[in-house]
C-alpha cells in the first residue's frame, strides 16, 4: 500500500478515466442531437450507384450496399441505439426502485419473498430468448427491444435498492425518523432513496452500457429497429456477407459500439471512484 | 435449518409452476401456427386440420399444458412437431455441443482472467497494470458476435488455420471437435475473460486489504507470500461467483456465435424451434434452462445459509 | 401440360476453363474423389416429401432418396421413372402405367404396384397431410392391374397428371416404413439415408441394389448453413465443395475470380412480386396499382438487391418458358406518371400502407428499395420484417397487409390469379374462365395462345408489381461435373455427379 495516490484528491484519480468517459459520450451524444437537424446525407436516399465505396473525402466512412452514406448512418444510429438503452434503464429504474424499496421496508415479509423470488425467477430466464420471443409475440422493433431489455433491467434494479436499503435502515437516522413516527413510504423515499442514488447512478451506467450491447445483439438478429431507420447493429448483421468486399462496411458500426460502451463503462467507473473513495481503486 | 431449506424448496417449486405457466403462456400467444408453417403455400386447409389433429394442436391449451407439464414432471418433454423426434433425445445432442463450448470457454477465460488479475493485482499502479485495465475495458466494450465474425475472416478465410464453422461430431475424434469450438470459444471468452479479470483483481485488491493480510504481512511474510497464502483463496469467493454466471449464461447466450459459426447448439436449436413455431421444443428447452438455473441458485442459497446462519435472515 | 424443351442457360461461367485444365492435371496423379459435401441454407424440418412443404426435404431426397412414377429432368422436363412408360385412355379419363421391374426399397423389400397405390391413396386420402394435395385431386380411382400396372382414373381429363405425379410430393413410399420417413427415409433411389446429424448434416451413401444407372459417388453430405457469410466462409475454406443456390449473390465475384471454384447462373421458377392486397384501398383502384408499377425501378431493385442476378418480368411467368411474353413494357419505371396516376386516382398527396416483408435477402433488400422508391412518389410504407410463420399468418391467411415481397416458387403457377381468396384478393371472371379452358385443352398450340393472353391480362390490370424472376445462383468446386445448372424444381439431384 504504497501508491502515491492513495493520498491523492478522489476526483483526482477517478478525472483519469471520467473525462475520457464523458468525452466519448458526449462525442456520441452530440453526434446523435446533431443527426436531427444536419447530416452529410440524407439516409434514407438510396444511391445504389455509387454502392460500396471506400472512405473518400466525401463520403468519409464510404457507401453501404445500396450506396448510403454510412457516417451520416452511423449519426442516425446513434440516435437509436442511445434511445433504446437510455428507455430500457428508465423501465428499470422506475419499476425495480419502488420494488427495491418497498421490499427492504417491510424485509422478511411475504411480499418482500414474493418480490425477491420473482427477481430471482426473471434472472433464471435465459436473456435472449426471452427478448427474441418477446419479439415474435409482438413483432420486431424499436420499443419491443426496449421492452426485452428493459424487463431484464429490473431485477438488477431491484436487487441493488434493497441491498443497499437495507443497511441504511438500520442506521440511525433512519430510525430517529421512525420513532418521530413517519411511514415507511416516506422514509423510503425521503432518506432511503437520497442516499442511495450515487449507487444507482454508476448502476445506471453499466446498465446503459449493456443495454448499447443488447439493442447492437438484438438489432443483429434482425429483431432491432426495422429500417429505414438505421441501427448500428443492423449495418454489421448487413455487412456480414460483404466483409471481404468491403470490410469498411463491419468496421465503422463496430467501432461506433465500442466507443459508446467504452465511454459509458469509463463514465460508470469514474462515477463510483467519485461516490465511493473507499473502492477507487477498480 | 430444516425448516429454512423446506421454505426454500417450497419457494423453488412455486417459481419452477410460474415460470412453466409464464413460458407456456407467451409461447401459446406467439402468433403462428406449427402446422400451416410445415405445410407452406398450397396447403388445403383440411390438411392442415388433420396434421395440428396429428401433432395434438386441436386440444384446448389446458389440456395441452397439462399434459406438457405432466410429462415434465415424469422426465418426458414431449415429440418435436418439426423434427418428430423425442425433444430430450434432441436436447441431449444438443447439449454435446453447447455444454463443451461453454466449458472450453470458461476454461479459456479463466485461464487468462488468473495470471492477467494476479499480474494487474500484485504490479498495482504499474504501466503492466494500466494496460491489463485498458485492454479489458476494450474487450467488455467488445460485442462478441462482431469479434467473431472478425476472427472469422482472419483465421478461417484468410488463414486458413480453422474451419469456417460447424461441428464434425466428436466421433471425429476429440481434437476435431476441439478444433472445431476453439474459434467459438475465443470470440465468447474474450469479454468473458475481460470481465473476469477486472473482477479477480479488484477482488485480490480487496483481500489485501484486509486486517488478517496485514498481520499477515507484519509477522514478516512477503507480499507475494500473503498473496498465494492468504489473499488467492479469499479472493475467490467473488470470483467463483461471477463464474458460475458466467458458465449459465454461456450455456444459453452463446445463439447469436452459434450462429456465426452454425454450430448445432442449444441456442440454435431454440432460435430455429422459434421460427419454425415448433412450440413443444421451445417450452421444454426453455423450462430446462429456467429449472437448470433455479436449482444451482437454490443449491447455492442452502450451501451459504449452511456455512453462514446469518445469512438466513437476508437470504 | 408443362412443357419444354429448350431451357436458356443464363450463363455458364467462366473460369470453369481453368479449373477443369487444373483438376485435369491432379487427375492423373490422384484418384478422384467420391464423395461431396454440398451446402444448404436451410436444414430440412424431417425427411418425408409426402408431409410438408420444405423446399429442403426434397432437396435432400429428391430423386436421391425418394422417387416417383415421374420425375422432373434438369431442363423441367417430365420423365418416366419409377413407370417406365404409360399410356392414355381415349376419353383421357384412365391412366395406365407401365411400373420397372426388380426394383426395391433401402431397406430390400421388393417395389410394386401396391406401394404405388398405398402412396397415391395416402396423398389423396381423408387423413392426408400432404402439402400439395391439389396434385392429386382430380384421382377418383388407384387400381392395382398386376405387381408392374396401375390404372390411375380421373374424374376429368387432366394432361397435367404427369406433371402433377413428377412433383416431391407424390413419390412413391413402402406402407412398412412410412412411419419412420421423417427421420429415417427408405426409398428406392440411388441413394439410401445413412445418417442425420440434427442441426448440422445429413449423410446419403450410394444404394448398391439400385434398378436404374448406378449413382457415381460413394458419399454425399448435405451441410447446413444459414449465415450467408458463414456459407462464403464455408465455401472459401474448402468445407463444403457445392452449394447450389448460393445465399450470397454479392460474393460471387470473388468465386468467379478464382479459379478453384466455378459460378453457375442458372433459371429458377420464382416470380418474385410485389404482391398488392387488391382489396384493401386504395389498391382495389387499377389506377394505384399501375401507379405503383411505374415508381418501381426494376433494374435498380436487381442490382441493389440481387446484385445483378434476375431477370426482369412484367407478368406472373417464367422468362424461359416457350409462352413467356415480355410485358416489362407495361410498366416502364417512371415516376412522373406515377405521380400524375395517383394525383388522378386522389392521392395527389400520396398516401400510407404497410409493407411486410419474409425473410429471404431478395424480400428485405428489395423491399427497402422498394420502400424508397415509393417515398420518392409520395407513397409512405412502413416497413416490418417478419418471420415465415408470422408473415403466413398476417399475410397470406390473415390477408392483412398492403405489400408484400415474395417469390412464387411453384412451376407454372399463373393458376393462382384465377383463385378470389388467394392472399392477393384478384377477382377478374375473364382471367378465371381463361383458367379453366386451360385446363380442357389439349393442343399446345392452343394452350399457349390461352396462356399469353392471360399473362397480359394480369399484366395489364397491375395485380401485383412485378419484379423479377429468381436465378438461381450457385456455386461449386472446379472439378464437379453434372450439378444441376437450373432449378425446375427444388432438387439438388446427385445421380449423374461426378468429379473429373
Amino acid at each position: 500500500m504504497s501508491q502515491s495516490n492513495v493520498n491523492a484528491p478522489a476526483w483526482y484519480t477517478a478525472s483519469r478515466v471520467l473525462i475520457p468517459g464523458l468525452l466519448l459520450v458526449a462525442l456520441v451524444i452530440l453526434a446523435a442531437l446533431v443527426s436531427f437537424v444536419w447530416t452529410p446525407f440524407d439516409v434514407t436516399k438510396l444511391n445504389i450507384p455509387a454502392k460500396l465505396q471506400t472512405p473518400n473525402t466525401t463520403h468519409w466512412f464510404g457507401t453501404d450496399h445500396f450506396g448510403r452514406d454510412i457516417f451520416s448512418m452511423i449519426m442516425v444510429g446513434a440516435r437509436t441505439s442511445l434511445a433504446v438503452a437510455v428507455l430500457a434503464v428508465g423501465i428499470g429504474l422506475c419499476v425495480g426502485i419502488p420494488l427495491g424499496l418497498t421490499a427492504a421496508s417491510m424485509q422478511g415479509s411475504l411480499l418482500d419473498e414474493i418480490i425477491m423470488r420473482g427477481n430471482d425467477l426473471v434472472f433464471a430466464f435465459p436473456a435472449l430468448l426471452i427478448a427474441i420471443m418477446i419479439t415474435a409475440v409482438f413483432g420486431p422493433g424499436a420499443v419491443n427491444a426496449i421492452i426485452a431489455i428493459g424487463i431484464f433491467n429490473i431485477p438488477v434494479f431491484a436487487r441493488l435498492t434493497r441491498g443497499s436499503a437495507l443497511s441504511l435502515w438500520q442506521r440511525d437516522f433512519v430510525l430517529a425518523a421512525r420513532v418521530s413516527g413517519k411511514g415507511a413510504t416516506r422514509i423510503s423515499i425521503e432518506h432511503i432513496l437520497p442516499n442511495i442514488t450515487n449507487l444507482l447512478i454508476v448502476q445506471g451506467t453499466i446498465q446503459f452500457s449493456l443495454g448499447i450491447l443488447a439493442e447492437a445483439g438484438l438489432s443483429y438478429v434482425g429483431l432491432g429497429a426495422q429500417p429505414p431507420t438505421p441501427s448500428w447493429g443492423r449495418m454489421l448483421a448487413e455487412s456480414q456477407t460483404l466483409i471481404t468486399l468491403a470490410p469498411h462496411l463491419a468496421l465503422f458500426p463496430g467501432f461506433a459500439i465500442i466507443l459508446t460502451v467504452l465511454g459509458l463503462n469509463l463514465t460508470g467507473d469514474g462515477l463510483r471512484d467519485l461516490s465511493d473513495p473507499r473502492i477507487r481503486r477498480r | 435449518m430444516l425448516r429454512y431449506i423446506l421454505k426454500r424448496a417450497l419457494s423453488l417449486v412455486l417459481s419452477l409452476v410460474v415460470a412453466s405457466i409464464l413460458i407456456f403462456v407467451t409461447i401459446e400467444i406467439v402468433p403462428g401456427d406449427p402446422a400451416s408453417y410445415m405445410l407452406g403455400l398450397n396447403a388445403q386447409p383440411d390438411t392442415i386440420e388433420n396434421l395440428r389433429r396429428e401433432l395434438g394442436l386441436d386440444k384446448t391449451p389446458v389440456a395441452r399444458y397439462l399434459s406438457w407439464v405432466g410429462g415434465l414432471v415424469q422426465g418426458d418433454f414431449g415429440t418435436s412437431y418439426t423434427y418428430r423426434t423425442p425433444v430430450a433425445d434432441m436436447v441431449a445432442d444438443r447439449l454435446m455441443v453447447s455444454l463443451p463450448l461453454a466449458l472450453y470457454a470458461l476454461l479459456l477465460s479463466t485461464a487468462i482472467a488468473f495470471p492477467v488479475g494476479v499480474l494487474a493485482a500484485t504490479r498495482r499502479g504499474s504501466v503492466a497494470d494500466w494496460s491489463v485495465m485498458g485492454t479489458t475495458q476494450l474487450g467488455i466494450a467488445i460485442p462478441n458476435f462482431w469479434f467473431a465474425l472478425l476472427l472469422v475472416l482472419v483465421f478461417a478465410i484468410n488463414l486458413r488455420w480453422f474451419s469456417a464453422g460447424g461441428f464434425p461430431g466428436w466421433e471425429a475424434g476429440f481434437f476435431a471437435g476441439l478444433k472445431a469450438l476453439t474459434l467459438p470459444a475465443v470470440a465468447l471468452a474474450l469479454p468473458q475473460a475481460s470481465i473476469l479479470s477486472r473482477v479477480m483483481r479488484s477482488s485480490l485488491l480487496d483481500t489485501l486489504d484486509e486486517d488478517y493480510i496485514r498481520t499477515a504481512r507484519a509477522k514478516g511474510l512477503s507480499r507475494r507470500q500473503a498473496l498465494w497464502r492468504h489473499a488467492l483463496r479469499n479472493a475467490m469467493i467473488p470470483v467463483l461467483t461471477i463464474l458460475g454466471l458466467q458458465f449459465s449464461f454461456l450455456l444459453a447466450g452463446a445463439i447469436i456465435i452459434e450462429n456465426v459459426f452454425f454450430l448445432p447448439g442449444l441456442g440454435r436449436l431454440v432460435f430455429q424451434a422459434i421460427t419454425q413455431r415448433d412450440l413443444i421444443v421451445v417450452e421444454s428447452v426453455v423450462m430446462l434452462l429456467v429449472f437448470a438455473v433455479v436449482l444451482i441458485t437454490f443449491l447455492v442459497d442452502v450451501a451459504y445459509a449452511l456455512v453462514d446462519p446469518r445469512l438466513r435472515q437476508q437470504a | 401440360m408443362y412443357h419444354n424443351s429448350t431451357r436458356k442457360t443464363a450463363s455458364v461461367v467462366a473460369l470453369a476453363m481453368a479449373g477443369l485444365l487444373l483438376s485435369g492435371l491432379v487427375a492423373g496423379t490422384a484418384m478422384a474423389r467420391t464423395d461431396i459435401t454440398i451446402g444448404m441454407q436451410l436444414e430440412p424440418p424431417n425427411l418425408d416429401p409426402t408431409g410438408g412443404a420444405a423446399a429442403a426435404i426434397d432437396e435432400v431426397v429428391y430423386a436421391n432418396i425418394f422417387e416417383g412414377l415421374t420425375r422432373f429432368g434438369p431442363d423441367g422436363s417430365v420423365n418416366p421413372s419409377l413407370a417406365a412408360s404409360w399410356t392414355v385412355s381415349d376419353d383421357g379419363l384412365a391412366y395406365t402405367f407401365t411400373l420397372q421391374s426388380g426394383v426395391t426399397f433401402h431397406d430390400g423389400s421388393a417395389f410394386d404396384a401396391n406401394d404405388v397405390k398405398f402412396s397415391l391413396d395416402r396423398a389423396r386420402g381423408e387423413d392426408s397431410t400432404n402439402a400439395q394435395k391439389a396434385l392429386f385431386t382430380g384421382i377418383t380411382d388407384v387400381t392395382v392391374e398386376d405387381d408392374t400396372t396401375v390404372i390411375v382414373t380421373l374424374a376429368e381429363p387432366n394432361g397435367n397428371l404427369p406433371f402433377n405425379l413428377a412433383w416431391g410430393d407424390a413419390v412413391i413410399v413402402a406402407e412398412e416404413s412410412i412411419a419412420d420417413a421423417g427421420t429415417a427415409p427408405v426409398g428406392t433411389g440411388p441413394f439410401q439415408f445413412s445418417r442425420w446429424v440434427q442441426g448440422d448434416r445429413i449423410e446419403i451413401v450410394k444404394y448398391d441394389d439400385y434398378w436404374g444407372t448406378e449413382a457415381k459417388l460413394d458419399k454425399a453430405v448435405f451441410k447446413f448453413i444459414s449465415e450467408p457469410t458463414a456459407a462464403f466462409a464455408a465455401m472459401l475454406a474448402g468445407d463444403v465443395d457445392a452449394f447450389p443456390v448460393f445465399p450470397a449473390p454479392e460474393n460471387l465475384p470473388i468465386f468467379d475470380a478464382n479459379p478453384q471454384f466455378q459460378v453457375v447462373i442458372g433459371s429458377t421458377e420464382g416470380e418474385t412480386i410485389l404482391s398488392t392486397n387488391n382489396k384493401q384501398p386504395p389498391f382495389d383502384n387499377v389506377k394505384v396499382r399501375q401507379a405503383l408499377a411505374h415508381a418501381i425501378d426494376r433494374s435498380a431493385i436487381i442490382d441493389g438487391a440481387m446484385f445483378g442476378y434476375g431477370t426482369p418480368i412484367g407478368t406472373h411467368f417464367a422468362p424461359h418458358n416457350p409462352a413467356y411474353v415480355d410485358l416489362t413494357g407495361n410498366s416502364e419505371y417512371d415516376p412522373e406518371k406515377a405521380k400524375a396516376l395517383l394525383a388522378e386516382a386522389g392521392f395527389a398527396d400520396g398516401f400510407e400502407t404497410t409493407l411486410k416483408l419474409p425473410p429471404p435477402s431478395y424480400a428485405r433488400r428489395g423491399g427497402e428499395i422498394i420502400a424508397a422508391q415509393l417515398r420518392e412518389v409520395g407513397i409512405k410504407t412502413e416497413i416490418s420484417n417478419l418471420e415465415w410463420a408470422q408473415w403466413l399468418e398476417q399475410v397470406f391467411r390473415g390477408k392483412d397487409y398492403g405489400l408484400t415481397i415474395v417469390s412464387h416458387t411453384e412451376p407454372m403457377d399463373i393458376g393462382i390469379y384465377a383463385r378470389p381468396d388467394y392472399y392477393f384478393q384478384y377477382d377478374n371472371e375473364a382471367l378465371q374462365a381463361l383458367m379453366t379452358d386451360l385446363t380442357g385443352q389439349t393442343d399446345e398450340a392452343e394452350r399457349m395462345e390461352t396462356l399469353k393472353q392471360a399473362q397480359t391480362i394480369i399484366s395489364e390490370d397491375y395485380v401485383n408489381g412485378y419484379l423479377f424472376q429468381l436465378a438461381k445462383t450457385g456455386v461449386a468446386a472446379a472439378g464437379i461435373v453434372g450439378l444441376w445448372e437450373n432449378s425446375p424444381t427444388q432438387a439438388n439431384d446427385l445421380t449423374a455427379v461426378y468429379w473429373q
